[in-house]
């Protein structure tokens, strides 16, 4: 594992990659719902103005106008943040994109609870599990800024509907210069033969600090970065299953629907071993800094260590 | 009317629709008016002929339909059934994808497969799905069934046209109770804004929905001011008058800045006397002995 080298802002990378992505081909087009200065579409729409579509505060419109672009060749990126990219706009996801399998991206920014203080509205904690229900996408949470330039520039270049999520803090950044995003394979951050921590998102960072303190205590952990959560990579899973005996997933999510329910079902039918679930429980967030809100719900390095400890304890019992 | 501009664009290569783009004088004016109702006939009795070999299906809502999608498969669209991907084509796309049997029996009269196929509707394997699938049927331009979202799409679709700087036009056929959906109304406002002139909303304005008369669940009057308000130009005409519907098309062609809408008074059930404003037939397919009477009475 690699160091932090500095903190960079994912969307700003995700802005980034769409001017790359524009310059190479023609067919790329960006949509927003009057969010671009946040989601960070708006450094596309200053390259390409007339490549890029605002269609207001409308994320049903956004998402079906999508599908007919695509549908007439188009490459569209469609962006707004995760709460309303999969609530608000669920069933044009279903029917006009995942139907009929239509090439959209959707690049949903302000994943999780880390928006913070907006709050419980905005607190998109349930958009995995609503992507992943849709058969036929592509669903991505990176966990830094190279990563996700990488996994939207690997979107444009694969047919098919992608979800992929991105937060909105910036983070640490934990790939060099050289990293290669490779779609459907997890990326094994540290090897350990004890029990295996797989994450995503902003939860790789915390996991790796997990690592790194049970190290201490003789606990080697491996750690797994999911970035691609469907399709999932089971056969690392199962792998870690086996020859480690314990895993702990942690995500910026509800426990149902994301994750920790893909790997436990991965587990399930081809090699069950005690596992811990680092998640949001069946709960709503209120407001307040996202340190804080990721304290509060047990999201942070130590709440990832203990639940090791815990499936270690139950290893062979 | 017709006679003036003949369709230049027009390249449907059945023997029956080339026939119709030679139409120009008006002498022969009579003469496609009269071959287009003959055409409008023919749909209909594959529409309940279908349903009723499948035995469930929605026949109001497709036969409210027919006069509009005959106008715009043999007389107004560009297109040719033997290339369904052809990219210049113009698009139709069914908002309102109950009206599938309708849809399905103009793509085969207009050539994009086997007439026989009809009787294929909704069942195990078949291409043609109880609402239109994209992935499914040769000439379906979009996969729909939950209302609202055509116009979005039929929207994109334009976008992509003016992106790449081609001339086909899309054309987006909603049902009055769809207009209920908010997104219709978010795709107005965004096709105006865009002011989007290759496209063209046609709404079938048969007044009735599932639970009953539009009037009495969700009021949609002024219809047409309310379009013209999100700043589109609006015609209103006799949807079972095909030479009106032809002439309405023809004229939101020269309409130049904005979007147009038409709003098509159709009679749900039209041309079956029992299915005729009879909601119990929005969502109920002909038995046998309904079957032979409305085929009695389009014969």
């Amino acid at each position: 594992m690699s160091a932090a080298a500095g903190i960079k802002s994912i969307r700003e990378a995700y802005g980034k990659a769409l001017v790359q992505l524009g310059q190479i081909n023609p067919n790329v087009v960006v949509l927003d719902a009057d969010l671009s200065k946040s989601t960070m579409t708006r450094i596309f729409a200053q390259e390409f103005p007339k490549r890029f579509f605002d269609m207001g505060l409308a994320e049903q419109n956004l998402m079906s106008v999508a599908a007919g672009l695509a549908a007439s060749g188009k490459i569209p990126f469609a962006s707004t943040f995760a709460v309303f990219a999969t609530g608000r706009a669920f069933d044009q996801l279903r029917v006009s994109i995942a139907q009929p399998g239509l090439n959209v991206k959707i690049v949903a920014t302000h994943g999780g609870i880390t928006v913070g203080e907006d709050g419980a509205s905005h607190h998109a904690i349930e958009d995995l599990a609503l992507a992943c229900a849709l058969p036929g996408f592509t669903v991505i949470v990176p966990a830094d800024a190279p990563e996700a330039e990488q996994a939207v520039v690997m979107a444009a270049q694969t047919s098919g509907p992608f979800y992929i999520r991105l937060a909105r803090p910036s983070t640490s950044v934990i790939h060099g210069p050289g990293y290669r995003f490779h779609l459907g394979q997890a990326e094994e951050l540290r090897s350990g033969g004890d029990a295996t921590i797989i994450a995503l998102g902003l939860m790789v960072v915390p996991a790796l600090e997990a690592a790194v303190s049970l190290e201490a205590e003789g606990i080697r952990c491996r750690v797994l970065n999911m970035a691609t959560l469907k399709p999932l990579d089971t056969e690392a899973v199962v792998r870690a299953a086996r020859e480690t005996g314990a895993i702990v997933t942690a995500e910026e999510h509800l426990q149902h629907g994301g994750l920790g329910s893909a790997v436990a079902q991965a587990t399930a039918q081809a090699c069950p071993v005690p596992m811990g679930f680092v998640a949001i429980r069946d709960v709503y967030t209120k407001s307040g800094k996202a340190e804080e809100l990721l304290r509060s719900r047990g999201l942070t390095a130590r709440d990832i260590a203990g639940a090791v400890r815990a499936v270690v304890a139950r290893k062979g019992r | 009317m017709p006679g003036k501009d003949p369709l230049l664009h027009s390249s449907v290569s059945l023997p029956e629709a080339s026939a119709i783009t030679s139409a120009g004088a008006s002498s022969a004016s009579r003469e496609w008016v009269q071959g287009l109702s003959q055409t409008a006939k023919r749909l209909r009795r594959h529409i309940v002929t279908m349903l009723a070999e499948a035995g469930s299906g929605h026949p109001g809502g497709s036969l409210s339909a027919v006069d509009i999608l005959t106008a715009l498969y043999f007389r107004i669209m560009r297109h040719n059934p033997r290339q369904p991907r052809w990219p210049d084509r113009d698009r139709f796309i069914l908002s309102k994808g109950h009206a599938a049997p309708a849809l399905y029996a103009a793509l085969a009269e207009a050539g994009y497969f086997p007439v026989e196929e009809l009787r294929m509707l909704r069942r195990l394997g078949s291409p043609l799905q109880g609402h239109t699938d994209m992935t499914a049927t040769p000439g379906v331009e979009m996969s729909s069934g939950s209302l609202g979202q055509g116009l979005s799409f039929g929207l994109g679709v334009a976008l992509a046209a003016r992106l790449d700087g081609k001339d086909y036009r899309v054309y987006v056929l909603l049902g009055d109770g769809e207009c209920d959906e908010g997104q219709v109304w978010e795709a107005t406002m965004a096709a105006s804004h865009l002011r989007m002139d290759n496209i063209a909303a046609i709404v079938d304005r048969n007044q009735l929905q599932l639970d009953g008369w539009t009037r009495d669940i969700m009021s949609l009057e002024p219809l047409a001011e309310k379009w013209r308000a999100f700043g589109w130009h609006c015609l209103e005409v006799d949807g079972h008058d095909v030479e009106a519907v032809v002439s309405a098309l023809e004229a939101s062609r020269q309409v130049k800045g904005k979007p147009t809408v038409i709003i098509a008074h159709t009679i749900k059930g039209k041309g079956v006397s029992f299915m005729e404003n009879n909601v119990d037939f929005h969502g109920r397919s002909p038995n046998a002995q309904e079957l032979a009477k409305a085929l009695e009475e389009l014969s």
